[in-house]
């Protein structure tokens, strides 16, 4: 809404501002200003342009009160915040102004940005409407009770994702509020930049959280990772989100101390969002679509960011292609995390026989090649490989050899266990993961000799495979 | 008033739905349920006269106070021991 601005000058000032008083005298001095009046439309005399409800200065985007503008040919040329004498006269274009005054004094803050004024403000001047069905709540309605009771909760109490909460979180991203980011399964139905930002504010994410999980939605959505059948199987797993790059940082994830736990709100709300999309957009719920045997606590929430900082190694989004200074979101279907308990060893050899004796047990030590797994190594224990010149790749190979066991120990019926490879399959040396089924993230706390498991889902075109898109 | 976007994919309605209408009175076991209000029991005496005629078998509750919801525990009740309840508003 552009508003006709008269050539001339055009003073925007308040009542409640002691520098807005202090001018009082300058603007007598002034021929025919225009003044409008943020908060009381007889300040400083009946007459004024009453802009107590802020389209005007909305319009000129008023930082300050008072602001001096000079218009000409509807357009602002010049302008002047607070009191400032040399360029009120530049401004103006009249010396000798408010004489008796000081030189200088700053200026008031501008009600449009009062927080419950900017965010109406923003919300009826937003260029693009909302989309998203308006439900009233009853007047007796506590909200959030309401939110269970609709049934998109998943379990725990949801933030009110109103018009100015989507707003605002939709100023997280440049992306268009209608753009499709993926078509959403199970119900496969078109899945919104909008519809991401209702549930990430019902998730607690903050503005700046929101490219993060619109790029962990659109990786759900890809037929690599498949969340259709991770979000319907009778196994624990769910979406485990890895971020990789500078935006774990500058968003203030948690790769530290208690990363894969509870205490920060990225790492927190981010994997929440992702799953509310999966339930509210894709329909995926607990008990209807969503036949998980067990389930697992992961699929509240599960995300946590890699520590890149004095890692020995290439990060997780370096070995999947993609630049160290590139910030990226994987997904991973698994659950857990198990553990790895190693207090002793100081030779890589002997961490790696430790790590594959627990590997061994994913999913059932008598399978192969069916699950993948993602080790969270922690700081400790990658010091021990790191200061042996070990990379990644020379641990998974090791790991490999470790792990790769006569087919005839692994065949149904061996060793008494019905459970097992089918005959057909269990011939010769059998390695327990594909060759891109074992992965290495660095974190966790600096104290502590442990790392941990998480074991996936069925893996490949049946299943679900590691997926990394970068942030945008 | 709160309102709220839709999370969803818009697949149902906004307003809950009302729950499945009963087919027969048959067999049922029908709640009447008095609010305390004055005179809802000679409301209530009159429907229990009328359904019990038709079939269905009755069963009386009344809520400690009209000004405050049903206690959890009346609700549960009438749930389990009912297929359908008429709440009776008078004065």
């Amino acid at each position: 809404m552009a508003l006709p601005l008269t050539d001339g000058l055009l003073i925007v000032v308040k009542r409640d501002c002691d520098t807005c008083h202090l001018v009082l005298p300058v603007l007598d001095e002034l021929s025919d200003p225009v003044i409008a009046s943020q908060d009381d439309p007889t300040f400083p005399h009946d007459g004024v342009i009453d802009d107590t409800e802020l389209a005007l200065s909305w319009e000129l985007q008023t930082e300050t009160t008072p602001t001096v503008y000079r218009i000409e040919g509807g357009e602002v040329v010049e302008s002047a915040a607070g009191w400032h004498r040399g360029r009120w006269e530049a401004v103006t274009g009249v010396s000798g102004l408010g004489a008796g005054l000081p030189d200088f004094r700053p200026g008031c803050g501008s009600r449009i940005f009062e927080p419950d004024v900017h965010d109406r403000l923003l919300r009826e001047h937003s260029p693009s409407a909302l989309r998203s069905r308006r439900v009233d709540l009853g007047s007796a309605e506590d909200p959030f009770e309401a939110m269970f009771a609709r049934g998109w909760s998943d379990g725990l109490p949801l933030v009110p994702p109103t018009e100015e909460r989507v707003v605002r979180m939709l100023a997280g991203t440049d992306r268009d509020p209608d753009e499709v980011v993926c078509v959403m399964p199970p119900d496969l139905v078109d899945c919104t930049v909008e519809k991401v930002a209702v549930n990430a504010v019902m998730a607690g994410c903050l503005p700046d959280h929101l490219p993060v999980v619109l790029a962990a939605v659109e990786a759900a959505a890809t037929d690599s990772f498949n969340i259709h059948g991770l979000a319907a199987t009778t196994y624990f797993s769910g979406p485990i989100v890895i971020v990789n790059g500078p935006v774990a940082k500058r968003i203030s994830m948690n790769s530290g101390v208690n990363a894969l736990g509870p205490g920060n709100r990225a790492n927190a709300t981010i994997g929440r969002a992702l799953n509310l999309v999966v339930r509210n957009v894709g329909g995926s719920i607990p008990g209807g679509v969503d036949r998980s045997t067990l389930g697992s606590p992961g699929k509240l929430t599960f995300c946590f960011a890699e520590d890149e900082d004095g890692s020995p190694w290439d990060s997780l989004a370096v070995e999947r292609g993609f630049a160290r200074d590139e910030s990226t979101v994987t997904l991973f279907a698994g659950h857990g995390p198990t553990e790895i308990w190693d207090q002793l060893s100081r030779t890589p050899e002997s961490l790696a026989a430790s790590f594959a004796g627990q590997l061994q047990r994913v999913s059932h030590t008598k399978l192969a090649l069916m699950f993948d797994a993602v080790v969270v190594v922690s700081p400790e224990h990658a010091r021990v490989f790191g200061e042996a010149e070990w990379d990644k790749p020379r641990l998974r190979a090791k790991l490999m050899e470790r792990l790769t066991r006569p087919g005839h120990e692994m065949l149904r019926g061996a060793a008494g266990v019905a459970e097992g490879m089918p005959p057909h399959l269990a011939r010769g040396p059998i390695p327990k993961f594909r060759d891109d089924g074992l992965w290495f993230v660095r974190a966790g706390g600096g104290a502590g000799l442990f790392s941990a498991i998480l074991p996936g889902w069925v893996n490949g075109d049946m299943g679900s495979r590691l997926t990394t898109v970068a942030i945008r | 008033m709160t309102i709220l976007l839709d999370p969803t994919a818009e697949r149902s309605p906004a307003h809950r739905p009302l729950a499945a209408r009963l087919e027969t009175l048959d067999g049922v076991t029908v709640g009447l349920l008095d609010i305390s209000k004055p005179r809802g029991d000679i409301f209530l005496d009159r429907l229990e006269e009328l359904l019990g005629s038709r079939g269905a078998a009755l069963r009386r509750y009344a809520k400690p106070t009209f000004a405050k919801p049903a206690p959890v525990d009346l609700r549960a009740r009438i749930a389990e021991e009912c297929g359908a309840v008429i709440e009776a508003l008078a004065d």
